[in-house]
C-alpha cells in the first residue's frame, strides 16, 4: 500500500513541482540576512576598524594641526600603554568600572530573578499587565529616569531618611570603609560604598542607577527561560522527594541558566561602558571608564588615547564574556 | 452508574512488593467543576490496575491526588495503612511515571535515574542505577542526555527513574501515548514483564481500552468523576453494566427491547415482534425497559435460512461490507431501520457477502447482556472521533 505513489513520483523527480522550492530555498537565507549583514558591517565592522586604527595612530584634535596620522610602519602601542597606566595603574578606573558593573549585575540579578519567577509561574491573569510594567520604563528617555534618580536619592529626602532610621546606610559605610585591612578594595571605594547619612553622589548611588537602568534586561530574559520550563519538571522532582527547595536548586535554577547568563551578559556588558549613571548620580571620584573615554575624547581632543581605551575594553570585556559563557556551560545559548 | 463495587475480591496473591491503596469517598473540585465524585476504590497490593475512561472524566486527577500533586477536597487516601491524604509528594512512598516522560533535560539518563536516591541520600547510588539501568536495557546510554533517546528509550527511562525508589505504588499517567503503535505494543508487554519481575502495585492511566485490557488485571472504567464499572477486562468486556461501559469498551449493537418475563434462570425478551431468551444474571436494569445489547463479533450472519434452535434471530439487509483480511465487517439494517455492526470470520470458501443480500443475525442467547433503556445507548462512544 505505502508504495504505491512512490514511482510515480520519482519519475517525475525534476519536474516544475519539486524545482521551485529548492531553488528557492537556497537563495532565501541569505536575502534575509542581507539588510542585517549590511547594518552590521555599516555601523558595527567598519566603526570597530576606525577605531582600532585611530587607536594606533598619533596627533590630538585641538593642538598642532589638529589631524591624525596613521601608518603601518609606525603603530603607536604606546596609546595602549599611555591607558594602561592611566586608568590601571596610576587611578583604578579601568577596575573600578568593572567593579561597579559587577555589583550592579549582582544586584540586578537578586531584585530580577524572583520578579521573573512571579511573572511566569505565580502571576495567572496578571501576567501580561507585569510584563508591560516591566518594561514600562523605556517609555521614558534613559537620561531623564536617570535624573530622576537625584531626586529620589536626594540627601532629606523619604527614601534616604529611611535608610538612614534604619541603620542602614551607616552599616553599609561601616563594613565597606576598609582602608587598612582590604587595600586593593580601599582603592576602589576609598571612602566606603557608600557616605554615613547620604547616597548621592557615592558609589552606591551609581550602583542603584546601573541596577535600576538595567532590570529589564535581566528580568527579560529570565522570564523567558523560566516560562519556557514545563512545571511537570518541577512536579517530576518533588515527585521523587524533592522539597520545594530542592526542586527550585535542582532543576528549576539549572533550567533557568540560558536566561541567567543572557540577562547578566545584557546588563554587565553596557553597564561596564555606561559614563550617564556616574555623571549624573556618582561624584567626581566615582568616574568609569565611559566618563573617561568621554572627557579624552571630548575635553582633552586625544583621540587616539580615547580610542585606546575603548579597544582596550571592548577586549576585556570579549575575553571575560568568554570565559564566563564556557564555564556556565550554556555554550547552546550563544 | 449502578452497582458500584468498592473493592475487588483480593484474588491477587500478594507477590510481596507493594501496598494496598484505598481511595475513600474522594472528591475534587475545581472551582464548580466536580472532577471526580465521591470515589471509593481500593487496589490490592501487587496488582496491575488500570483506570481507563475518555479525557476530562477525573482518571488523571485521581492519580494527582495519590501523587499528592493535587488535595482533595473531601475523603481520605490510604496507602497499606497510612492515611497520605495531607501529606506532601515528597513523603509518600508513591512514585509517578508521567506522560511525555518529564525527564530532567539538563541531566544525562543515569543523573536523571539516581535523582530520586539522591535527594533521599541513598547509599551505594552507583550500583542500584546500574542495576535500574540493566533491567530497562539502557546500560549503554547512562552518560547521554534525554533528548538524544527514542521515545520507547525515553519512557523506558522514566519507568526506571520512578522504580528505582522502589515505591510501594507506581503511577502511571497515559505512559505511552507518545508513542507510535508498533512500540506501543511492545512496551505494553514489557511494562507488564517489569511488573511481574517486581511485584510492586501499579496503577496506571489512559485512555486506550486495548492498552488497558493487554496490560491491567483489574479495570475501572471511570466516566464523569465516578466509576462505572470495574472487574477483569473479560469480566468487563463481556458483560458491561452500562451503555457507556458497552461502548468505550469496544463495540456494541444495542437494540430497544422489553423483559416480558423470567423462567428458572433465563429472562424472556420481546424485541420488535421477536421473541428472544438471555440469562438472568446479565440483566442490568431495574425496569423491564431494556437496551439488549450484543458484541458485533458474537453475531453470526447467514444468507437466510433457519438458525440453530434455542438461537436470537433477527433478519436484515446487508448495507455495506468491508473486507479487512482477518474478518469481514458488515452493516446491517434491520427491518425497524437500524443499523447494526456484524464481524465475521472469513470462514466460508464463497466469498464475503455484498450489500443488498438477505440475510439472518443469530447468537447465544448467552452473549446476550441488557442495560436500563433510560441510559444513552451513544454514550462512551462518541471516542471514535476523540482519539486518534
Amino acid at each position: 500500500m505505502s508504495a504505491a505513489p512512490a514511482p510515480g513520483a520519482a519519475g517525475k523527480a525534476p519536474a516544475d513541482d519539486t524545482a521551485r522550492p529548492v531553488g528557492k530555498s537556497s537563495w532565501t537565507p541569505y536575502a534575509l540576512l542581507t539588510p542585517g549583514m549590511l547594518w552590521l558591517g555599516v555601523f558595527f565592522v567598519v566603526p570597530t576598524i576606525m577605531l582600532i586604527r585611530m587607536s594606533l595612530s598619533s596627533g590630538t584634535a585641538f593642538s598642532g594641526d589638529g589631524s591624525f596620522t596613521f601608518a603601518f610602519v609606525d603603530l603607536q602601542w604606546s596609546n595602549y600603554g599611555d591607558a594602561w597606566n592611566q586608568y590601571v595603574i596610576d587611578t583604578p578606573i579601568f577596575q573600578k568600572s568593572l567593579i561597579y558593573a559587577l555589583i550592579a549585575t549582582v544586584l540586578t540579578l537578586v531584585i530580577a530573578y524572583p520578579l521573573a519567577y512571579t511573572i511566569a509561574f505565580k502571576a495567572g491573569r496578571w501576567r501580561n499587565f507585569l510584563l508591560v510594567l516591566v518594561i514600562a520604563p523605556f517609555f521614558t528617555s534613559f537620561l531623564l529616569r536617570t535624573n530622576a534618580w537625584q531626586t529620589i536619592l536626594v540627601d532629606s529626602g523619604p527614601v534616604v531618611t529611611f535608610m538612614n532610621d534604619i541603620g542602614l546606610l551607616n552599616f553599609l559605610h561601616t563594613v565597606t570603609n576598609t582602608p587598612d585591612s582590604w587595600p586593593s578594595w580601599a582603592q576602589i571605594f576609598p571612602d566606603g560604598i557608600t557616605a554615613e547619612d547620604r547616597v548621592l553622589a557615592t558609589p552606591l548611588a551609581v550602583i542603584i542607577g546601573l541596577a535600576y537602568n538595567f532590570l529589564p534586561f535581566m528580568t527579560l530574559p529570565l522570564y523567558a527561560s523560566l516560562e519556557r520550563i514545563d512545571v511537570r519538571l518541577i512536579e517530576a522532582a518533588t515527585d521523587l522527594y524533592s522539597s520545594a527547595w530542592t526542586a527550585f536548586r535542582k532543576v528549576t535554577f539549572p533550567l533557568s541558566l540560558p536566561g541567567v547568563v543572557a540577562g547578566t551578559l545584557l546588563t554587565f556588558i553596557p553597564a561596564a561602558g555606561d559614563p550617564v549613571n556616574a555623571a549624573l548620580l556618582g561624584s567626581a571620584s566615582d568616574a568609569l571608564m565611559g566618563n573617561a573615554i568621554d572627557a579624552q575624547f571630548k575635553a582633552t581632543g586625544n583621540y587616539p588615547l580615547a580610542a585606546a581605551l575603548s579597544a582596550l575594553l571592548m577586549f576585556v570585556i570579549v575575553a571575560m564574556v568568554a570565559v564566563y559563557v564556557r564555564r556556565a556551560g550554556t555554550e547552546e545559548l550563544v | 452508574m449502578s452497582e458500584q463495587t468498592p473493592s475487588i475480591a483480593a484474588d491477587s496473591t500478594s507477590t510481596g512488593g507493594g501496598a494496598d491503596l484505598h481511595i475513600v469517598d474522594v472528591t475534587k473540585r475545581f472551582a464548580s467543576f466536580k472532577a471526580v465524585d465521591d470515589l471509593t476504590l481500593t487496589i490490592p497490593a501487587g496488582s496491575f490496575f488500570a483506570l481507563l475512561g475518555p479525557s476530562g472524566c477525573g482518571k488523571t486527577t485521581t492519580l494527582r491526588m495519590v501523587a499528592g500533586l493535587e488535595e482533595p477536597s473531601e475523603g481520605r487516601i490510604v496507602i497499606g495503612s497510612e492515611d497520605v491524604t495531607h501529606r506532601k509528594p515528597y513523603q509518600r512512598p508513591v512514585n509517578t511515571v508521567f506522560q511525555s516522560y518529564a525527564l530532567f533535560p539538563h541531566l544525562d539518563i543515569f543523573e536523571n535515574v539516581a535523582f530520586g536516591l539522591r535527594r533521599s541520600k541513598k547509599k551505594d547510588v552507583r550500583n542500584e542505577v546500574e542495576a535500574m539501568l540493566e533491567l530497562v536495557e539502557l546500560s549503554t546510554y547512562a552518560r547521554r542526555k534525554p533528548t538524544q533517546l527514542s521515545g520507547g528509550q525515553q519512557q523506558r527511562v522514566a519507568v526506571a527513574r520512578a522504580l528505582i525508589n522502589k515505591p510501594e505504588v507506581l503511577l502511571l499517567d497515559e505512559p505511552l501515548g507518545a508513542l507510535d503503535l508498533k512500540l506501543r505494543r511492545q512496551m505494553q508487554i514489557e511494562l507488564k514483564r517489569i511488573q511481574t519481575d517486581v511485584g510492586i502495585t501499579f496503577v496506571h492511566v489512559t485512555h486506550d481500552q486495548e492498552e488497558a485490557m493487554t496490560m491491567a488485571d483489574t479495570i475501572a472504567v471511570m466516566n464523569a468523576g465516578r466509576i462505572e464499572q470495574m472487574g477483569a477486562p473479560m469480566e468487563l468486556y463481556e458483560n458491561p453494566v452500562t451503555t457507556f461501559v458497552a461502548n468505550f469498551l469496544g463495540q456494541s449493537n444495542l437494540i430497544k427491547g422489553q423483559i416480558t418475563g423470567k423462567s428458572g434462570g433465563d429472562a424472556l425478551l420481546e424485541v420488535q415482534g421477536q421473541r428472544m431468551a438471555m440469562p438472568t444474571a446479565r440483566v442490568h436494569s431495574e425496569r423491564d425497559e431494556v437496551w439488549v445489547g450484543v458484541r458485533p463479533e458474537k453475531m453470526q450472519i447467514s444468507r437466510t435460512g433457519t438458525p440453530t434452535d434455542g438461537e436470537n434471530a433477527v433478519t436484515g439487509v446487508v448495507t455495506d461490507a468491508s473486507y479487512i483480511g482477518v474478518s469481514t465487517q458488515y452493516l446491517v439494517d434491520l427491518p425497524w431501520g437500524q443499523e447494526v455492526g456484524v464481524f465475521s470470520q472469513n470462514l466460508s470458501t464463497e466469498g464475503p457477502l455484498s450489500a443488498g443480500d438477505q440475510v439472518v443475525l443469530h447468537w447465544n442467547p448467552a452473549h446476550t447482556f441488557a442495560l436500563d433503556a433510560a441510559q444513552d445507548a451513544d454514550a462512551g462512544s462518541e471516542k471514535i472521533e476523540g482519539d486518534a
